[in-house]
């Protein structure tokens, strides 16, 4: 179970309190009709799957109900830090 | 290899069964080989016995960071079924099924397969609709399935209450008679006893720790006990092939999660089916033992921990109270997980890559157990001629670019 601090809330909740965003930082295609199929495909589907540091997003579903995004380890499920949508991270790793 | 029978049972008893012949060697790895397989699990095991019987390929080496049969294949809830509802999977799984159903007698190795049938349950009108539609799908691709009613159900498996007062009534169910269990660890030591048998090396307690390329093509790969040279090197490592695709400078479209399973004390045989249900998401069915293994979801994030999340157990355990309310009392003797590499559209990937002579087979997500034959089957033919078998021509990574996706998440057993 883990315990996510809510940088909205800024409170530490319950892992049931919030659901998964998946991969954070990812930029939509600003003009997608530009794109081929293999860069749309990349855009859409292709993830790092990160084996350590990985930066996802969260939504607070039962709290504030938005988004925020997290720093966590995917070996050790350690949540390094959590921060505004928009900001970047202050914690970045090569994966192991 | 000696052959198992009832005679060598009784010649080894004469010696109290003290020299049994190993089931297989441990051998030195060589400096080079046609083909490596990285990863020690049935898929992969399955491959390399279907490259050395099938294709003639004996030179090949199986490399497992752990030991054989470790990984996902032990830890899963031994489902085997092939009602899927597109044609390409269907027909992947059922090649599947028809392998399970010869397996023990082209093994020699007694993998426990039993046809008890599986029951998918329906609770709603709109699972009632898609169970239909599977159902007639499955028997236009000549595989067999059937809608049953809830009276049917309760005959079926006598213990599951069909009431229409629960919170999510049974409103009926699709029923694979062909379907059933097969017992986890004798299909990797069975493949790997037939594999060994045709020369193919076991390394265990080896990890890859990187894929060694030159101009474009695979060279070999770095081990943790130095280089081994290979023609081919043949990926399937499922919660680990994203890491795997890293070291050779690839992208998959998978993600890692763990997915939960768990069994119960020994109790006396109460359920002789397996019974799924996709809507309160809960599938149990029991093993020889006499344990009930009940099968959990998926946790929501990435992770790589051999473990999952509480909450994922909790409502698992609510839907099947709500399906068996006898099991109310039974108390849980284990729980554990295994991480699963899941794809967009819930279906395999299996395919050859962007660099020459490097193969994946992964992204089976939450379903891989009963594909374990046709897998390895299929993926040995595409290693073998370095073109997709007709099976898999559909599986393959690019389907993800032009749009071609395969959308099995209404017939995988868990929703991811």
């Amino acid at each position: 179970m883990l315990l996510i601090y809510c940088p909205h809330c800024q409170e530490n909740r319950e892992e049931e309190e919030f659901s998964y965003g998946g991969e954070a930082h990812i930029v939509r295609p600003l003009a997608p009709e530009t794109l081929n199929d293999k860069d749309w495909g990349d855009y859409l589907f292709f993830r790092t799957n990160s084996h350590g540091i990985h930066h996802e997003m969260w939504y607070h579903a039962v709290g504030c109900r938005r988004y925020f995004n997290a720093t966590r380890n995917t070996v050790t499920y350690e949540i390094l830090e959590t921060y505004k949508t928009g900001t970047q991270p202050t914690i970045t790793g090569v994966n192991s | 290899m000696k052959k198992y029978s009832a005679f060598s049972l009784l010649k080894n008893a004469l010696s109290y069964h003290e020299n049994w012949q190993k089931v297989w060697r441990s051998p030195t790895p060589k400096k080079d080989y046609d083909v490596i397989v990285v990863g020690g699990g049935g898929h992969g095991l399955a491959t390399a016995y279907y490259l050395a019987k099938v294709h003639g390929i004996t030179n090949i080496a199986v490399i497992e960071k752990g030991y054989l049969g470790g990984g996902n294949t032990a830890r899963n809830t031994t489902i085997i079924r092939s009602n899927y509802l597109w044609d390409e999977a269907a027909q992947l799984y059922d090649l599947s099924l028809k392998l399970w159903e010869g397996l023990s007698q082209e093994l020699n190795y007694n993998v426990m397969f039993s046809q008890r049938g599986v029951l998918n349950l329906g609770h709603n009108l709109q699972d009632m609709r898609d169970i239909e539609r599977r159902v007639n799908a499955n028997r236009l691709n000549g595989i067999d399935g059937e809608v049953v009613s809830p009276e049917r159900i309760k005959e079926i498996a006598p213990l599951i209450n069909i009431s229409r007062d629960s919170r999510y009534p049974i409103l009926g169910a699709s029923w694979q008679p062909r379907g059933g269990t097969a017992r986890h660890d004798a299909v990797a030591w069975g493949y790997a006893r037939g594999a060994d048998a045709l020369g193919v090396d076991l390394i265990q307690q080896t990890e890859v720790t990187g894929i060694r390329r030159k101009e474009g093509a695979v060279v070999g790969v770095e081990t943790s006990n130095g280089f081994i040279g290979a023609r081919k090197v043949a990926c399937v490592t499922a919660g680990n092939s994203g890491v795997l695709a890293a070291m050779a400078g690839l992208r998959l479209p998978v993600e890692s999660r763990p997915l939960q399973a768990l069994v119960s004390e020994p109790v006396k045989p109460c359920l002789d089916t397996v019974v799924m249900s996709n809507a309160v998401h809960g599938y149990i069915s029991q093993s020889d033992k006499g344990d009930l293994v009940i099968g959990a979801g998926v946790d929501s994030y990435n992770g790589y921990g051999q473990r999952g999340s509480f909450n994922v157990v909790e409502h698992t355990i609510q839907a099947i109270c709500e399906l068996f309310p006898a099991f109310s009392r039974v108390r849980m003797n284990r729980q554990w997980g295994g991480v699963v590499d899941t794809c967009p559209d819930a279906c395999p990937i299996i395919s050859k890559t962007s660099v020459q002579g490097l193969y994946f087979n992964c992204g089976w997500g939450t379903g891989g157990f009963k594909a374990t034959p046709g897998s390895g089957y299929v993926f040995a033919d595409t290693v073998a001629n370095d073109h997709p078998h007709p099976l898999a021509a559909a599986f393959t990574v690019d389907r993800f670019n032009t749009g071609a996706l395969i959308d099995e998440h209404g017939a995988a057993g868990v929703a991811h």
